[in-house]
């Protein structure tokens, strides 16, 4: 599921955290575009140049198109090298191309893009780009699809953003996993069918290509070597744990005091030979009145 | 000087530091040293003709971090006497969490950590070493985005916490060393390690959990 991540278009959120970094399958996707022949366009924010190209031969670096706002994202040099109108120009610049093949447009990362543009801006940028291969142009040109992946951190935002951003993207990719093994659980909302929740564990390789994988191994947990023999407890006590036979034999033929068992019903139920009624001796005080009426007569059971 | 820390970061200094005077570095233009405390107090009671590095202290609105970017990028301009000027520069941050108490946002002090890795890291390939403070149990929105943001920004984390059980006079603390480098190649497994430490004289021990010296 993970490797046909692009097969649709539309937004492709994916949601890292601290522990669980994002960036590297976020490159993982963008070498499988270019390597599938799609122009890549890079908004770097948060890394440099130097390091998103880190690790991609050649021939996909000369296939991605990276807009550098790491540099100089709020125009603090004014050098007048920074690229004009910010993040948020390129973006919308993306919504107008010229160009109809398809394109993957990465977002590095669509988290900076929240902390400093409003939310409504940024939703209707993204809608506008992500939908670009919905609205063909008057003279009936097939449009080739958009992909927009938006490497978002979720520490960072709050419900409201976060629901926004989920509401626009066709899927969603939540990474996470355990003892090292890093999984993706991927939600996928499809026109007209129902959305599909999976998850997929994986690793990235050094090139940036990606290996599915099929879960956590138990070996990987620690166990006893299995050459030491079971240490027996009861082997060198002072006292004496074990029963011959015939001890458990009368052990087991032991009733137990408040055990009911069926023969226990049954002399309770037998009435007892020795006792037929139960007999009450009293003796009356020389003050005691004794009534002989009967206190619940007047009630009419 | 910490060569146990040296070891768990699997970094080797190139020469082995006897010890540092940090007077005679200032002197010869080595440490720079904003000393926040006593900046804040000149802002007020002078008169400024350019801008302070603390400028934001007296804007009304919340403001940005520019100047104190200036600041630091002045301070890492090479003197212009012709010898050598310092390589691989190192900016220590104590500590950012007095920042956001001061009235900035969390997205303007992030905006600042972030052009001043474009400076010292990218540009003159040195270090960043930011401490900030976890609000932990407190509710903190504004603190908790700086910790995270910050932490998305990082390649290395040094999270040092107490001990879940209380104080102890031989284990000070618990120290959790989260590597977010993946381009390089270690494996999956050592991306996080936690030790306890003891707080020495000059240095400090550290040791797997459960092992320090006085417990076993």
């Amino acid at each position: 599921m993970l490797d046909s991540l692009l097969a649709l278009g539309g937004l492709v959120l994916l949601r890292d955290s601290v522990e669980w970094e994002g960036r590297s399958l976020l490159k993982a996707l963008v070498k499988k575009s270019a390597l599938c022949g799609e122009q890549v366009h890079i908004l770097g924010c948060e890394v440099s140049e130097e390091e998103f190209r880190e690790g991609f031969d050649s021939d996909i670096n000369n296939r991605l198109v990276y807009h550098d706002f790491f540099r100089d994202p709020l125009n603090w040099s004014k050098t007048g090298e920074a690229l004009p109108g910010g993040p948020l120009g390129a973006l919308r610049a993306m919504c107008n191309r010229t160009d109809l093949g398809p394109v993957t447009i990465a977002l590095d990362s669509l988290s900076w893009l929240l902390l400093h543009l409003p939310c409504t801006t940024l939703c209707q940028t993204l809608h506008t780009v992500s939908h670009q291969d919905s609205c063909p142009p008057g003279d009936g040109s097939p449009v080739g699809k958009v992909h927009v992946l938006g490497l978002l951190h979720e520490e960072l935002h709050g419900p409201g953003p976060m629901g926004a951003l989920s509401s626009l993207a066709q899927t969603e990719v939540t990474l996470g996993g355990i003892m090292g093994q890093a999984s993706a659980r991927i939600l996928c909302r499809r026109p007209r069918q129902r959305p599909t929740d999976q998850t997929q564990w994986f690793s990235i390789l050094p090139d940036f290509s990606l290996d599915l994988q099929e879960g956590p191994s138990i070996e990987s947990q620690p166990h006893s070597d299995p050459h030491i023999p079971p240490v027996d407890p009861t082997a060198h006590l002072t006292f004496n744990l074990h029963l011959s036979k015939k001890e458990r034999e009368a052990r087991d033929n032991l009733t137990l005091p408040f055990q009911f068992s069926s023969e226990k019903q049954e002399a309770l139920l037998r009435p007892r030979p020795s006792q037929a009624t139960s007999h009450i001796f009293y003796e009356p005080d020389a003050y005691d009145d004794l009534d002989q009426e009967d206190p619940d007569d007047d009630l009419d059971i | 000087m910490f060569p146990e820390l040296n070891n768990l970061l699997n970094t080797t200094p190139d020469r082995a530091e006897q010890g540092v005077n940090l007077t005679m570095a200032r002197e010869r233009g080595q440490l720079v040293f904003l000393e926040g405390l006593k900046s804040a107090v000149d802002i007020f009671f002078q008169a400024q003709e350019k801008p302070h590095p603390l400028q934001f202290l007296r804007e009304a609105n919340a403001g940005n971090l520019k100047p104190l970017f200036e600041f630091v990028r002045e301070a890492l301009k090479p003197v212009d006497s012709g010898e050598a000027g310092w390589t691989y520069p190192v900016l220590l941050v104590d500590d950012l969490s007095v920042l956001l108490s001061l009235g900035l946002g969390a997205v303007a002090v992030l905006d600042f950590i972030h052009y001043c890795r474009a400076t010292v890291c990218w540009e003159l390939k040195g270090n960043v070493v930011v401490l900030v403070h976890d609000s932990g149990d407190v509710e903190d929105e504004e603190n908790d985005i700086l910790l995270n943001g910050l932490s998305h920004q990082s390649h290395l984390i040094l999270r040092a916490e107490g001990l879940a059980t209380g104080f102890c006079r031989d284990v000070h603390g618990q120290l959790r060393i989260l590597w977010r480098r993946p381009s390089q190649s270690t494996s999956q497994r050592d991306q996080s390690l936690t030790y306890q430490y003891k707080i020495q004289d000059r240095s400090v021990s550290f040791f797997a959990k459960g092992m320090s010296p006085a417990v076993l």
